[in-house]
């Protein structure tokens, strides 16, 4: 096995490194800066480029080297290359390659481009660790024009009608691509302090972002009418929403296919906008890479395997501690299923 | 369906009850007429009768989908509703519909005049030519259970708005026996004479859970209290030489209690009574599942009728001589009550919930403890000089039960719930000790707020020992105290008890699985108060 799972993590013994591991490690190699893959605690990172300035302004000063989409690195006995995922900003794949064995662990990864993400690539592979989140047929998405065009539309309304519009999406990714979409047209964007945080960090590695302006105890919302308030999900139904009066709030999530977890939100709208391949973005990519070897993690694990392995795929569930059954809870407050 | 579509995602996409109530009158002011009534009848829990099983809907959808059953059935608890599961499965259309609502209303209803593969050449062809949002629309109106977040308060507000006719004369109008093919939109809504129809029940007035002290009511002297019962709450109609009963649910049961069609030979035509059925014996109620057993049945069978014969509890006079005593003070129509059901012989269907005295508060708080003894779910308050409203309304009427028994029990088993509960393990099975062996007693699925059952749902998952199919069987560590309101004898369960209205009051995490309640526990409530 090129790839196995150790009580740390995904470990390749034939290097003596670990990927997004869990517990504490001497070598960690990061697929992206979300908290459930880049833990704190590890000796040392290696992670892209682009991902780095998140991973550090989350974690602190930690030892990280970066490396390029595409470079080969030697580590031990084992070759390693990270490939885009097209999950948020500097997010990969990672390809390990052991005497003539190549295995890719995706981290998460969503198909479709994002016009803000490094589009996903697919690397071919003998096995391949693929996450589920939405690993059932009824989670499929809409194109990204559309549910950007219906932001918009939800926008427009309630700035027409002075009302300012709270839109709830995580701090790191699904925030910076809706900046990067919406029309910026319609109305100022003010932003919850950790979303700024983030949008402060990938603008110094030079994403383009529109202006933004911070939400602050001074903030008055009437200097800002029609706005577009980008909020953490944990932040709406706080005291921190209510400066904002009676304001049209909304979600922005895969979860959001799901009518009984829409209502369950009470928001007035929720958005189909997920980070993570739907079904069909799964099952293509899947094939796209020749593997013969899935495992499967995170998400619908059990019902996503027997799916694989009907359609001849040597299919098993690994599993992992960003597993489904603690984050495929579809509460979109949680940053791993937003 | 296209209006009817827009219509339901205006609904479906805000919380606010203006915003709701003005998308409403809107569709009221411009949809077909044959739609308004439609949409009325759905959102009064009308609703066309099956044509289709859901397992066939099933097969369909996922043969058409191109996934196995197995990969549906997998889907189904994830969405929580079935019409929407098919809804998400299915392929986009390639063509679309104008037709209104009333004809994907006719096109189900005619499938019942058609053999299985014509039926599921229909519905293939209804789900090509329907968007997202109309094909779950329509695979609802075949499979019922429509929730569009619209009370029949808010709805008679909405259509209120949209025609003129005041609030509760329309509430009234929309009470009863119709159905969209019985009568027009201008007959029912607009013009409808309610005296003219024998059956039509008034809307019937609920009241509130008093959560405070009685003391906060004000003087004791305004005030009545009655026993609550715990039956089924209806009117019973007499007009014109027939009598008619109506569940709160407006439901029509009238056959379903052939004893109480005997009080016309006591109470003449044009009297409603409205009361709680109860099955009676021997100057007492019998437990609510001796009723429980008439409810399902609608022709009753003599042993049940002998079993468990049911009478009428009268709590008020809502028309005496044809005349609606609706406007009258609480205690002119409860005098008239009176004097009518002291004229009734014994044998008589009916009797009249009786007063309880008090002086003061502290005095009916003492009798309302005793409510448990005589059978009774606590006391009701009616100000004296109150009408009969219509819907539920705050102020001059208040349940004011007596409180729960509780139980600390084991959670053993998880399922997930239905609707905005889906994915959240919700639905629970609990256990109390028989020496070292836990015995399931009962089920609960309501009591927790929903920051809890996300908590819980995390566990369930991390801590599931076997699946049957959607059931998880967990780790017997957490604690509840169960509440409920009665307790009896039941054969049927393993624990030989069944609850009454069993909920979880709290999760008691101060409590170890060790430190349960035991079946001797509730063998001896079931001694006490069984």
């Amino acid at each position: 096995m090129v790839l196995s799972v150790t009580d740390q993590g995904i470990y390749c013994a034939a290097g003596d490194f670990h990927i997004d591991p869990w517990r504490p490690v001497d070598r960690a190699l990061i697929t992206h800066g979300h908290a459930d893959h880049a833990r704190p605690g590890h000796r040392a990172y290696l992670a892209t480029h682009a991902a780095a300035p998140v991973i550090r302004h989350r974690l602190g000063d930690v030892r990280i080297e970066t490396i390029g989409y595409g470079e080969p690195r030697r580590i031990g006995d084992a070759t390693v290359s990270f490939h885009p995922a097209g999950h948020v900003p500097g997010s990969a794949q990672i390809r390990v390659e052991v005497a003539g064995q190549v295995w890719v662990a995706s981290g998460d990864y969503k198909t479709a481009p994002d016009g803000l993400s490094e589009p996903f690539e697919p690397v071919p592979c003998h096995g391949f660790i693929t996450e589920c989140t939405f690993g059932l047929p009824v989670f499929s998405w809409a194109p990204q024009a559309q549910v950007m065009a219906d932001i918009d539309a939800w926008w427009a309304a309630n700035a027409a009608e002075g009302r300012a519009s709270v839109l709830g999406a995580y701090a790191l990714g699904k925030a910076q691509r809706i900046l990067a979409n919406v029309d910026a047209a319609i109305g100022p964007i003010l932003t919850h302090g950790a979303i700024e945080a983030t949008n402060a960090v990938l603008r110094a590695q030079g994403l383009a972002l529109p202006d933004t302006i911070q939400v602050t105890p001074e903030t008055d919302p009437r200097d800002h009418p029609g706005a577009l308030v980008l909020a953490t999900p944990s932040a709406l139904g706080t005291p921190w929403m209510r400066r904002f009066g009676p304001a049209s709030t909304a979600f922005a999530s895969g979860w959001m296919q799901l009518r009984g977890v829409r209502r369950r939100r009470a928001a007035d709208r929720g958005f189909v906008l997920s980070d993570h391949a739907d079904w069909d973005g799964l099952n293509t990519a899947i094939r796209a890479t020749g593997a013969e070897t899935v495992l499967v993690t995170h998400g619908y694990t059990a019902p996503f395997r027997r799916w694989l392995a009907e359609q001849g795929y040597d299919a098993h569930v690994l599993s992992t501690e960003y597993e489904g059954e603690s984050l495929d809870t579809p509460d979109p407050t949680e940053e791993a299923a937003a | 369906m296209k209006r009817f579509a827009a219509l339901f995602a205006a609904l479906d996409r805000t919380t606010r009850t203006t915003v709701k109530t003005a998308a409403l009158a809107s569709y009221f002011r411009s949809a077909p007429d044959r739609d308004k009534l439609w949409t009325i009848a759905l959102l009064s829990g009308r609703r066309p009768r099956r044509t289709v099983t859901t397992t066939a809907l099933r097969e369909w959808a996922a043969e058409r989908a191109g996934i196995p059953l197995w990969l549906f059935e997998e889907c189904y608890p994830v969405v929580g509703d079935l019409a929407e599961t098919i809804a998400l499965v299915l392929p986009p259309a390639s063509r679309t519909s104008d037709e209104p609502l009333g004809h994907w209303i006719d096109e189900i209803r005619a499938l019942a005049a058609l053999d299985e593969p014509a039926r599921k050449a229909r519905i293939l062809d209804a789900w090509d030519r329907l968007d997202a949002t109309e094909r779950f629309l329509f695979n609802k109106l075949i499979t019922g259970g429509f929730r569009l977040g619209v009370s029949q308060k808010l709805m008679t507000r909405a259509l209120s708005q949209a025609t003129g006719v005041a609030e509760p004369e329309l509430a009234h109008r929309l009470m009863g026996d119709w159905t969209p093919d019985s009568v027009t939109f201008d007959g029912l809504v607009l013009t409808r004479d309610p005296a003219a129809d024998l059956s039509r029940p008034y809307p019937f007035y609920l009241a509130y859970q008093l959560d405070d002290e009685p003391a906060a009511l004000g003087d004791p002297a305004d005030w009545r209290a009655y026993w609550k019962w715990d039956g089924i709450r209806g009117q019973l109609i007499l007009r014109g030489g027939e009598h008619f009963v109506w569940s709160r649910g407006e439901e029509l049961m009238t056959d379903r209690f052939p004893e109480l069609a005997a009080a016309r030979d006591f109470i003449p035509p044009g009297t409603v009574l409205d009361g709680e059925i109860l099955a009676w014996r021997d100057a007492a109620p019998l437990p609510f599942n001796a009723l429980q057993k008439r409810i399902g049945r609608k022709s009753v069978p003599k042993k049940l009728l002998a079993e468990a014969p049911v009478r009428l509890m009268a709590y008020d006079l809502l028309e005496w001589r044809g005349e609606d005593l609706r406007d009258r003070p609480f205690d002119d129509r409860r005098a008239r009550l009176d004097a009518l059901v002291a004229g009734l012989p014994p044998e008589a269907p009916i009797m009249a919930s009786p007063p309880v005295a008090f002086q003061d508060w502290t005095a009916l708080a003492a009798e309302r403890a005793r409510a448990r003894d005589l059978g009774a779910e606590g006391l009701m308050l009616k100000r004296g000089a109150s009408p009969y409203l219509a819907g539920r309304k705050k102020g001059d009427w208040w349940k004011w039960k007596v409180d729960p028994l509780t139980i600390d029990a084991v959670m053993i088993y998880a399922q997930a719930g239905h609707g905005r509960r889906a994915t959240l393990y919700t639905d629970f099975t609990f256990a109390v000790w028989d020496g070292p062996a836990l015995v399931p007693f009962t089920k609960a699925y309501s009591g927790l707020t929903d920051a809890e059952f996300r908590q819980i749902t995390q566990w369930v998952r991390k801590n599931t020992l076997d699946r049957f199919g959607p059931v998880r069987q967990v780790r017997p560590e957490h604690v509840f105290e169960i509440a409920f309101e009665g307790i009896q004898q039941s054969p049927r369960h393993k624990s030989g008890v069944a609850l009454r209205f069993p909920r979880m009051a709290r999760w008691r995490h101060d409590k170890p699985a060790s430190e349960a309640n035991t079946l001797a526990d509730l063998k001896d409530m079931l001694a006490q108060y069984g």
